[in-house]
């Protein structure tokens, strides 16, 4: 049987060079098509940075003086800036992040160093990122439950409540990553020189892990100075200058907010020139965490 | 007691366990406080509040169903629209891109998640929306609107604010994460499998189709959920764009609203203790529960990635 077996009896294609060869040029065709459409969307996505990039820089840079810095919100009309704005945002993100750092970076230090793979160290990882993608605007409902409703009215600490609650799950993460990537022969090192594990953690793995937790800090940072959501129930914004806490505080997104939703030109203008200081002071701190965490390597 | 050093472990220890435990703690309290908050609305309208699309201040009637439909509706879109943007993306920079530009093209793509959400809405609606309107909408208005059975989703006033600018601008917010997650679990692809594909005379994209996708499969998936969550509760950029309106409208061009919306402009507006601030608080722990459903899938289709 198997000797009469000839070339047109055997399963598969034909050797037939001019169907292979078009075959050939159909899948190089296919291939050739979904490259260049890959690439397309990658310029697509450039495009539309560029583009948020481009916009920003013209509107602000036409709305930017000297008085921005100078001067706090006003009537629409009159001489105003952003200085009000300005101080309270920085007010806002810097305690926000001093309070929620030592939280995440505790909780980070936990999940790497005693709850590896336990059960309890997997419901708190899991907590903490879905923490972390959480819408932020129910954050600053939560706060307005907490902070607002029981204490009387709104507040910079409020405020700041809510963005520390969205530092934590950013610092977590990254100090956890970072601690994972510390050999353990170096933890074995250390003990084995008698040290106790706490100086073992805070005085080697710390610092090893350094540059990494700084990078997640300054994520941390971006991510809250442009947080508007969670502040519009809780610090709410002010149009006169205060940097008393206890009262409601002005921060640059809701002044943003409010002025580029207002139909005087002058305001939509304070709104661009606020939109670019906000966006170079977020990408700027993005650029920076990333040369951070690339000049330890 | 061993060595000096242990009162200072037990205290180290039980720090990060507390810490641990604050976050735990935080997140129930977050879902306890909005359910509370939220319950007097529930109760006065009952499990109707979920698909009434009344939103009546003066009659003092509330229901979720628009800003519900909203919220799934502008999300899902986003997802169909950024997918295939965030494929290509994350395709280019695994397999096409030559070694030296693969991290400025990254980073750029990184950089557009660190874009604040209020830039977005601003950007959006001054420039975006005003362009689709005055360029591509009335054209796809007058072609495609008159189609049979899909036309009746494209018709309408050509305002370039609405559900559709909602979605394509949330796209844009979550295309970065989804190219994130996508381009990191390619790359853990094992050299060897796609080699072999490629010593069988596999053109690129045959791999990519063939060995890649197949390989990273769940987490893909999974890279597509988290961009989900993301985009159900963003707010600003939303609140600037979907033009705000408490109806359900056939057309994509129409106004509406979402859940993150509706509360970011009426909570201002409700006094304390009013039924008005419980429904905006219950439409909050709504959000909640789809997020978290959402999110928490995401991790799981993720987990493989997560041991690696």
């Amino acid at each position: 049987m198997s000797l009469s077996l000839t070339a047109g009896m055997v399963p598969g294609p034909r050797k037939d060079p001019a169907v292979a060869a078009a075959l050939g040029r159909r899948r190089k065709r296919a291939d050739r098509i979904i490259r260049s459409l890959c690439v397309a969307a990658t310029l697509v996505a450039l495009g539309f940075l560029a583009s948020i990039l481009f916009t920003l820089t013209i509107r602000g840079f036409e709305a930017m003086s000297p008085r921005v810095f100078t001067h706090i919100t006003a009537a629409p009309g009159s001489e105003g800036g952003l200085l009000n704005a300005i101080v309270g945002s920085i007010i806002q993100a810097a305690l926000g992040t001093a309070i929620g750092t030592p939280v995440g970076m505790l909780v980070g230090t936990y999940l790497a160093e005693y709850a590896r793979g336990s059960k309890f160290g997997n419901l708190v990882r899991f907590v903490s990122d879905i923490l972390l993608s959480a819408p932020s605007i129910l954050i600053g409902l939560f706060v307005y439950q907490i902070l607002v409703l029981p204490f009387g009215g709104f507040s910079g600490w409020a405020g700041v409540a809510a963005l520390a609650i969205i530092v934590i799950p950013v610092v977590v993460r990254t100090t956890e990553d970072m601690l994972n990537l510390i050999p353990n022969t170096l933890r074995e090192a250390v003990i084995g020189l008698g040290a106790p594990k706490w100086k073992m953690i805070v005085l080697i793995c710390w610092r090893s892990a350094m540059s990494g937790i700084i990078t997640g800090i300054l994520l941390a940072v971006a991510r809250v100075a442009g947080e508007t959501a969670p502040l519009l129930f809780t610090s709410l914004g002010n149009n006169a200058w205060s940097i008393d806490l206890t009262k409601p505080m002005a921060s640059l997104p809701i002044a943003i907010y409010s002025f580029a939703g207002s139909p005087f030109e002058d305001w939509i203008a304070l709104a661009w020139a606020g939109a670019l200081l906000i966006t170079l002071g977020v990408l700027g701190l993005n650029v920076l965490a990333r040369a951070v965490l690339s000049g330890r390597k | 007691m061993r060595r000096g050093g242990s009162l200072g472990d037990t205290i180290f220890e039980w720090a990060c366990r507390g810490a641990g435990v604050f976050v735990l703690l935080l997140l129930g309290a977050i879902i306890v406080e909005l359910f509370i908050a939220g319950l007097p609305a529930f109760q006065a309208f009952g499990l109707g509040f979920l698909i009434s699309t009344d939103w009546d201040p003066v009659q003092e009637v509330f229901g979720a169903g628009v800003s519900v439909y909203g919220t799934v509706v502008t999300a899902v879109l986003a997802i169909v629209l950024a997918v295939p943007l965030a494929f290509g993306v994350a395709f280019y920079l695994t397999e096409l891109a030559p070694a030296w530009l693969r991290r400025p093209v990254g980073t750029a793509v990184e950089l557009l998640a660190a874009v604040p959400s209020i830039i977005y809405g601003m950007w959006g609606f001054f420039v975006i929306a005003p362009a689709f309107a005055a360029n591509l909408q009335p054209w796809i208005i007058d072609n495609i609107g008159e189609l049979p059975l899909i036309g009746i989703f494209f018709q309408g006033a050509p305002f370039g604010t609405g559900i559709f600018m909602a979605a394509f601008i949330l796209a844009i917010m979550i295309l970065p994460f989804i190219a994130a997650t996508m381009r990191d679990v390619f790359e853990q692809v094992p050299p060897v499998y796609k080699e072999s594909a490629y010593g069988l005379g596999a053109t690129t994209w045959e791999v990519m189709k063939g060995v890649v996708i197949p390989y990273t499969r769940s987490s893909v998936v999974g890279g597509i959920m988290l961009g989900l969550g993301r985009a159900l509760g963003e707010t600003m950029a939303v609140t600037f764009v979907i033009g705000n309106a408490n109806r359900i409208s056939a057309s994509l061009f129409g106004p509406g609203n979402t859940i993150a919306s509706l509360v970011a402009l009426e909570f201002g507006e409700s006094e304390t203790g009013s039924l008005k601030l419980a429904s905006l608080l219950a439409l909050g722990f709504i959000l909640f529960v789809l997020s978290f459903v959402v999110l928490a899938a995401s991790r799981y289709m993720l987990r493989s990635r997560l041991k690696a």
